[in-house]
């Protein structure tokens, strides 16, 4: 098919995809924001959230196809633009490419890592920081769990420097997306490159306060 | 003034090149940047040495056959403003200026500053035209294209196909060059009838002539002599989603 | 010999339509077995090859630039004209045609100019269809606006960019042939010589700019549209590589060169800087539709010019010329210019400036509507000079910007050479002695799209295809001598550069067979110019090889060739002992210091045939007769 192997269209595919996965951290915010009503907050969310597991499955493998696809494409269409660019030049001086847009791939790739990590962390449960356990209405005590991990200081430290990825990347790319899907003109562009870094700034703040706010010992056990 | 000048020599496509130093001496501000090598040439040429070969024709900021980054920047970074057009006022005495050629994979340089363009050519042939023949064809007023519909082309059409976006841009592509010609042809009457296959074909051509992807970086915009606008990247985006519906 | 230009006879209205009639057509099946090489790819060559293209022909394109789309009919600003009458002021074919006739001061043939009026309204039509973003009204009709010494308002036009725009138009549809496969282009690639066999022209000699490769391209005819020579003054509006040297080619082998001393220098250029400056930049005349042109009054009065009171102002053109005022045409108002400065009231460096004044319209119709009709035109003046025109006046100086003489054709624009074509401004054909603005944009296009597709088959039609191949006799001589001639350019390796002896040039044909003749200069220049070629050929320095990339040896061919040519320019000045629209022989003149035409004796084309450099050309004389306009005193009072 066309769109698979043009240019535009694997873009195009990109800014979807891209478009997905903000959809989805914004309901993972609003979800994980319930830790802030304690253990029956998150804990009945999460409940709720597990209730059928093949909705969740499907959603799941849904996702997966997005983030497969945005990082295949991500890949090619970096390496391709590497090739047509030799950058040679001996001295080179750009005047609008910032340092978020030209490190899109190292910070796509870094919030990549970062959900490995986090998916062998809280779905897995795999690493040696988590504390399974059931809370007092019997259900699977994510509050405990969090507020555990994240009272380690080095691995809040990692979450928000991936926050911090997280922010550079969608600061390029959320008025890159409305770019590609040609919702943008000559009046709108320069508003959307601010908005998108102040939406971005806002959601690496709100994801950063969970970890800060456990850090500070103000969200307790 | 007197500048120090650091220029890309390389004397075949595929011979080594590097950056030599020479010496513009009594520079005067009201030389525009092509007549100051001028000058540097006149010299070398005394001298014995082979002249800085570069591209130039019309000298008006017209033809787009100049091509050279300065300090940096494709055509030197003054707002709408091409090398050729370009005034010595614009520097300071004791400056240092570093001159090379449009670098892209697509423009191979074939010797000092001059690169080979050609990949601009094959996506115009690609599509960038109405298929009307010679003759035969209705009264101007027949169609008719409103003013704003008219303006808008006529902005996208201002391209003088130099190349600086390319050269500006890191990825090396081609796709403002390319969203001009599109958005023009779209934006009329005229253009319609073979707007999907025009996009879709001229984008392929870009890809194939070895251009980049775009990934709305913006550089090319900033380094257009003519600002062409990025508004016709995101027209070219929506005519090509047009077409893929198609 | 007596030329014939073979114009049809009988009435003129009808005389473009009888003669298509009796053209001979070819074969559509034929017509891909003859092969058409088009030199050059501005409008003239560019709406050629694509329409030759288009009818089946195969079609070889050459340029020297790296783009077919550089070609310098891109530079044009102002517009172009056609006899639409679209404002409903009284235009017409023959209006188009007389005010033609007449601004080229009766020395063109009105058989060719008629045509020329009659196809300028499909050339719209034609732009239009491929998209060209015609300025526009609000209910998306087409504009128009009036221009230099016309009357009406027939101008169309692109912002301040009507020739771009109608270049990459004529090169859209010359890269959907190219697509096509009828076309093949040899961009960066020069000709350099005209191969003629059996006195027909079969073939051209091509350097290949980025190898150095010298190599004939044969093909059934060629077609040359090859742009103007005005370089020949060094300093002028046109690119640095325009050049004489296809012309010149083509004319040592044969070819009539017409008219070669009707140059056209431009009203309203940006004045000279210093002596480094390579070329001048034109400012779109369609600045007079709003700017007043005035001197001071005083002599050497070097007061700011916003510091000098009205009544001290000298409105030269106004003044000498009530009706036109500042739209008279060029070559008036390029003279009233000079004759400002020649009494020592020009403005700015050297005195050679007057005012180009635009407070008068701003305090009119305001300066966003002044912003919008010339906005880019101010913003290159200030590029140039640094100076704001919003905020005070331009400074403007006459250059040379248009050749009027070329190679001489008939009304088949086909050269004296059976298979040779010539159009655009490579031709003397429409534009007698003097050019009307927005009117070359319109010939090249009508030359292109309208008249060679229809004539070069009467030509083909007669001749059998492919008939000589590139191993020919005369293919092998014309690679061997032009190899020759480069290596002589090579070998001498003197002291002076290139462009120093085109300064030099451009010096003594300024000062001599510029703005104002006289039989004193151009016998000055006639003395001088072999003298220099001599030192040319003897000192001149060219680094570098010829197998390479090498721009010294591009720009010394030209030079040598203007060195030649610049010497026949002068002649025909010399020769012609009249005074007619851009010749202008300061012994010729009215008292009131008009030019004074002699139409007892100069009533003619002069053709000249060249006999070899250093060797007295022939001159052959095409009569030119008047039946539809009457041959009478140009006056813009
Ligand atoms: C600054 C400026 C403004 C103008 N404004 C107007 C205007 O407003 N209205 C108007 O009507 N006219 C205007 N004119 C005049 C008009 O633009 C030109 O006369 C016209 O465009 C010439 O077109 P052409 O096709 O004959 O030649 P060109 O466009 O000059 O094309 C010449 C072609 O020949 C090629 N060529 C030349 N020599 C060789 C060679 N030896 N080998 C291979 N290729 C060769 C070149 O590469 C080029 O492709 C203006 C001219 C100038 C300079
Ligand atoms: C401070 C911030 C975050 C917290 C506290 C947090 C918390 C959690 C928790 C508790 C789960 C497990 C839910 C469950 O299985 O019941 C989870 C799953 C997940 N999180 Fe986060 N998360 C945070 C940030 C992020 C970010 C920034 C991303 C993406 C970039 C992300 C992506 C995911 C994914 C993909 C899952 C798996 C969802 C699934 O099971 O289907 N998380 N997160
Ligand atoms: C939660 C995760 C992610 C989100 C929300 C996200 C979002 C986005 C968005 C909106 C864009 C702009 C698309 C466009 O220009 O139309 C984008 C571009 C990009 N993303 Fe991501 N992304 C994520 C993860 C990743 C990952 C894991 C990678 C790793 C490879 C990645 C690599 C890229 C690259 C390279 C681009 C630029 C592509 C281009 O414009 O050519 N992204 N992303
Ligand atoms: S878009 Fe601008 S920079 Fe790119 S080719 Fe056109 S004029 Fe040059
Ligand atoms: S700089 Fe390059 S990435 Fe796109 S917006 Fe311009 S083409
Ligand atoms: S030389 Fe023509 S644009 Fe610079």
């Amino acid at each position: 098919m066309r769109i698979l192997s043009s240019s535009v269209g694997r873009k195009i595919l990109m800014s979807i995809t891209g478009q997905l996965l903000i959809i989805f951290i914004l309901i993972h915010l609003i979800g994980n924001s319930t830790i802030f009503f304690g253990p029956n907050g998150i804990n009945a969310y999460a409940e709720h959230l597990h209730s059928l597991p093949p909705l969740v499955w499907a959603f799941r493998l849904f996702m997966l196809a997005a983030i497969s696809v945005h990082i295949a494409y991500g890949v090619t269409l970096t390496l391709e633009n590497k090739a047509a660019n030799p950058g040679a030049y001996a001295v080179k001086r750009n005047l609008k490419a910032s340092f978020a847009s030209e490190n899109m791939i190292w910070t796509g790739l870094l919030v990549a890592g970062f959900i490995l990590y986090h998916l062998l962390q809280f779905t897995i449960k795999g690493t040696p920081d988590i504390v399974v356990g059931l809370d007092s209405a019997n259900r699977p005590d994510v509050f405990r769990m969090v507020v555990t991990s994240f009272g380690n200081g080095l691995i809040s430290l990692a979450y928000m420097f991936a926050m911090l990825m997280l922010f550079l990347h969608l600061s390029h790319g959320i008025p890159s997306f409305l770019q590609t899907m040609g919702w943008n003109n000559e009046k709108t562009i320069p508003a959307f490159g601010t908005g998108g870094k102040v939406i971005s700034a806002i959601l690496m703040l709100a994801y950063i306060s969970i970890p800060a706010v456990i850090l500070a010992g103000l969200l307790k056990l | 003034m007197n500048l120090t000048l650091h220029v890309w020599r390389q004397s075949g496509p595929k011979a080594p090149g590097k950056l030599e130093q020479y010496e513009a001496k009594n520079v005067s501000p009201d030389q525009s940047f092509l007549e100051m090598l001028d000058e540097v040439n006149e010299h070398l040429i005394k001298e014995g040495k082979d002249p800085i070969a570069f591209d130039h024709d019309c000298r008006e900021g017209i033809c787009g056959m100049c091509s050279q980054v300065i300090n940096g920047v494709p055509h030197g970074g003054r707002e709408r403003t091409t090398v050729c057009q370009l005034h010595m006022r614009s520097f300071n005495d004791g400056d240092t200026i570093y001159i090379e050629p449009w670098r892209a994979l697509a423009f191979p340089i074939q010797k000092d500053l001059i690169v080979d363009r050609n990949g601009l050519e094959k996506i115009i042939q690609a599509g960038g035209y109405t298929s009307c023949h010679t003759g035969g064809v209705a009264d101007g007023n027949a169609i008719l294209v409103p003013k704003i519909a008219a303006d808008y082309a006529m902005d996208a059409a201002e391209c003088i196909g130099c190349g600086a976006c390319v050269a500006a841009c890191p990825n090396g592509s081609a796709m403002l060059y390319t969203s001009a010609k599109v958005a023009q042809l779209a934006a009329l009457p005229q253009g319609q009838a073979e707007a999907a296959e025009r996009v879709c074909a001229m984008t392929e051509a870009m890809q194939e002539a070895g251009f980049g992807n775009c990934s709305n970086h913006y550089e090319c915009q900033a380094a257009c002599p003519k600002g062409i606008n990025v508004k016709f990247i995101a027209k070219l985006n929506r005519e090509y989603q047009k077409a893929l519906l198609k | 010999m007596i030329l014939d230009g073979k114009c049809p006879k009988g009435p003129i209205q009808t005389s473009w339509d009888r003669h298509r009639f009796d053209l001979k057509l070819v074969n559509p099946a034929n017509k891909r077995k003859y092969k058409v090489l088009v030199v050059g790819t501005g409008l003239a060559g560019g709406a050629a090859a694509a329409s030759l293209g288009e009818l089946g022909y195969n079609v070889e394109a050459f340029c020297y630039q790296d783009s077919a789309r550089r070609a310098h009919s891109i530079a044009a600003q102002g517009g172009i004209n056609a006899a639409k009458n679209y404002p409903n002021d009284g235009d017409s074919i023959y209006r188009l045609f007389y005010d033609t006739i007449k601004g080229g001061d009766f020395r063109a043939r009105e058989a060719d100019v008629w045509r020329l009026a009659q196809v300028s309204n499909n050339i719209i039509d034609q732009c239009v269809a491929q998209g060209v973003p015609f300025a526009r009204d609000y209910a998306g009709y087409l504009d128009n606006r009036s221009f230099g010494g016309a009357q009406v308002s027939r101008t169309f036009y692109a912002r301040g960019q009507t020739g771009q725009q109608l270049l990459l138009g004529a090169y859209s549809a010359l890269s959907r042939q190219v697509k096509a496969g009828t076309v093949k282009l040899f961009a960066r690639t020069e000709m350099l010589d005209l191969v003629v066999v059996d006195g027909e022209a079969k073939g051209i000699t091509v350097r290949d700019l980025i190898t150095g490769e010298i190599r004939t391209h044969v093909g059934d005819a060629v077609v040359l549209a090859t742009g103007g020579y005005v370089n020949v003054f060094y300093l002028s509006t046109n690119a640095m590589g325009c050049s004489v040297t296809a012309n010149w080619r083509a004319h040592k082998k044969g070819a009539f060169f017409a008219n070669p001393c009707y140059t056209q220098i431009h009203p309203t250029c940006i004045p000279q800087s210093g002596d480094h400056q390579s070329k001048l930049t034109l400012m779109s005349e369609s600045l007079r539709n709003d700017g007043r042109c005035w001197a001071p009054k005083k002599k050497g009065d070097n007061r700011h010019p916003n510091d000098i009171p009205e009544e001290e102002r000298d409105y030269y053109l106004e003044r000498k010329y009530p009706s036109f005022g500042n739209l008279a045409p060029r070559d008036i108002a390029s003279r009233a210019a000079k004759e400002q400065c020649d009494d020592g009231r020009g403005v700015g460096p050297g005195g050679r400036g007057v005012n180009l004044d635009f407070s008068a319209a701003i305090k009119r119709v305001g300066e966003h509507t002044i912003r919008e009709r010339y906005g880019n035109l101010f913003e290159m003046y200030e590029k140039i000079t640094d100076e704001n025109a919003y905020k005070q006046p331009m400074r403007m100086y006459p250059a040379p910007h248009y050749s009027m003489g070329g190679l001489w054709v008939d009304y088949n624009c086909e050269s004296n050479v059976p298979g040779l074509f010539v159009l655009g401004e490579a031709n003397f054909s429409v534009h007698g002695a003097n050019r009307l603005g927005a009117s070359a944009l319109m010939q090249g296009l009508a030359d292109g799209y309208f008249v060679i597709p229809y004539t070069i088959a009467n030509y083909l039609a007669k001749t059998k295809p492919g008939a000589v191949t590139a191993d020919h006799a005369e293919c092998k001589k014309s690679v061997e001598d032009v190899k020759a001639y480069n290596n002589r350019l090579m070998n001498i390796n003197g002291k002076k550069t290139v462009s120093e002896f085109h300064r030099e040039l451009g010096k003594i044909m300024w000062e001599n067979v510029g703005m104002a003749r006289s039989e004193e200069t151009l016998k000055d220049a006639i003395k001088r110019i072999p003298v220099l070629r001599e030192e040319f050929w003897n000192n001149v320095k060219v680094t570098g090889k010829g197998e390479e990339l090498n721009q010294q040896l591009e720009n010394a061919g030209r030079v040598a060739d203007f060195l030649e040519f610049g010497e026949l320019m002068a002649k025909d000045a010399l020769h012609r002992n009249e005074s007619c629209g851009g010749h202008f022989r300061v012994e010729h003149q009215m008292p009131d210091g008009e030019a004074k035409r002699d139409d007892e004796n100069y009533c003619y084309v002069g053709a000249w045939e060249f006999k070899g450099v250093d060797k007295e050309p022939e001159l052959h004389k095409e009569p030119l007769t008047f039946e539809n306009v009457h041959l009478a005193v140009r006056s813009y009072k």
